[in-house]
């Protein structure tokens, strides 16, 4: 999986966020060791700073744990991680329908129109 | 962190022109710092003072506790705007050069750099295409075990998939005791590995924040804050 970047907002906070995502999504198991920090520096292009960050974010909402010396690792409750996602999901929906607002569709033409060009 | 470089009252004037106004900065090591200023706002002036080639007229600077001399040459490996390497010599030879002139130089990691983007080390300089020209110069700084990183327009030349090379070569070569420097104007190429941004603009600082600093309080990226920044 790329990393998402938009860059008009702050990266570290996103960083949180896609990795919660990648969690949530079962990427990542409870007690399985994640990236380091070089992993996702490089594969983002980000800076290493802004990475060991992200994580010592994650790790104070309890999503994420360290074990010195070895990296970084899931925490055994993944519901902060999945609330994420859940929030990430309800952003995009709102965001897509603000679109399709704007181009003059109503609410229940977006959900045909959806149907129809999924067929 | 400690303060790896730290500038007082640093100004420089040639004849009426002042090409730095009273520039006070410190940066910290471990850092990857962006000096970003227009054409003729004092970046290069400024390296230049850190890398001893001029002296400033007010103020001093200091790197490690030392100004800019012998003991400061040791730690900074520099980049400059143009090269200045003899087009003649073979880019082996060049290798054996810096070997013989810096105590830090690692040639294998030279070596394996230039591989990997192609460049045989059989080749004379001269020969060489322009952005590879450049390459070479980066390779042989980057080689480098310093402190203190100064790259001045390292990636002006070189094409999008070398540029993403350097960029992965900055990071590679991260480490919490080095600060590297990198002035450009390529800003939305290079604003995701940057710590700290320094906007420069008519030899005053005028910013100094980190990007994710930046991108919260204007929602916008450095590239575009930097396009309203100086905006003619």
């Amino acid at each position: 999986m790329d990393w998402i970047l938009d860059k008009k907002k702050p990266i570290c906070p996103q960083l949180c966020e896609q990795i919660c995502v990648r969690i949530a999504k079962g990427e990542f198991e409870p007690n399985q060791k994640l990236l380091s920090v070089r992993d996702v520096a490089l594969t983002a292009g980000v800076n290493p700073n802004t990475v060991q960050r992200s994580f010592e974010d994650l790790e104070r909402m309890g999503i994420v744990y360290s074990i010195r010396g070895s990296g970084w690792y899931v925490s055994e409750d993944i519901t902060f991680a999945k609330d994420t996602l859940e929030r990430m999901l309800q952003e995009k929906t709102t965001a897509y329908f603000a679109d399709m607002n704007l181009l003059g569709m109503q609410n229940d033409e977006i959900k045909n129109y959806v149907k129809e060009w999924e067929q | 962190m400690s303060t790896l470089l730290h500038c007082e009252n640093l100004s420089k004037r040639y004849a009426n022109v002042l090409a730095l106004n009273n520039v006070n900065l410190d940066l910290e090591s471990g850092k990857i710092v962006g000096l970003l200023g227009p054409n003729g706002s004092g970046k290069t002036t400024f390296i230049k003072i850190l890398n001893g080639l001029l002296t400033p007229t007010y103020g001093k600077v200091t790197i490690d506790g030392n100004e800019p001399g012998v003991e400061t040459k040791k730690i900074v490996a520099y980049l400059p705007d143009n090269s200045y390497l003899n087009t003649w010599m073979r880019v082996e030879q060049i290798v054996d050069y810096f070997k013989d002139f810096y105590e830090d130089f690692r040639p294998e990691l030279a070596y394996e750099m230039l591989e990997r983007l192609g460049i045989s080390p059989k080749m004379k300089l001269k020969t060489l295409s322009k952005g590879n020209k450049e390459k070479v110069c980066l390779i042989l700084v980057m080689s480098r075990n310093a402190r203190l990183y100064v790259l001045d327009e390292p990636i002006a030349g070189v094409d999008p998939a070398a540029r993403d090379y350097v960029i992965s070569t900055i990071i590679n070569n991260y480490n919490p005791d080095a600060t590297v420097l990198i002035s450009t104007h390529l800003i939305s190429d290079i604003e995701q590995v940057l710590d700290d941004v320094i906007f420069i603009k008519d030899g005053n600082i005028v910013l100094h924040q980190t990007v994710d600093e930046i991108r919260a309080e204007h929602q916008k990226s450095v590239d575009e804050l930097f396009r309203e920044v100086f905006k003619w």
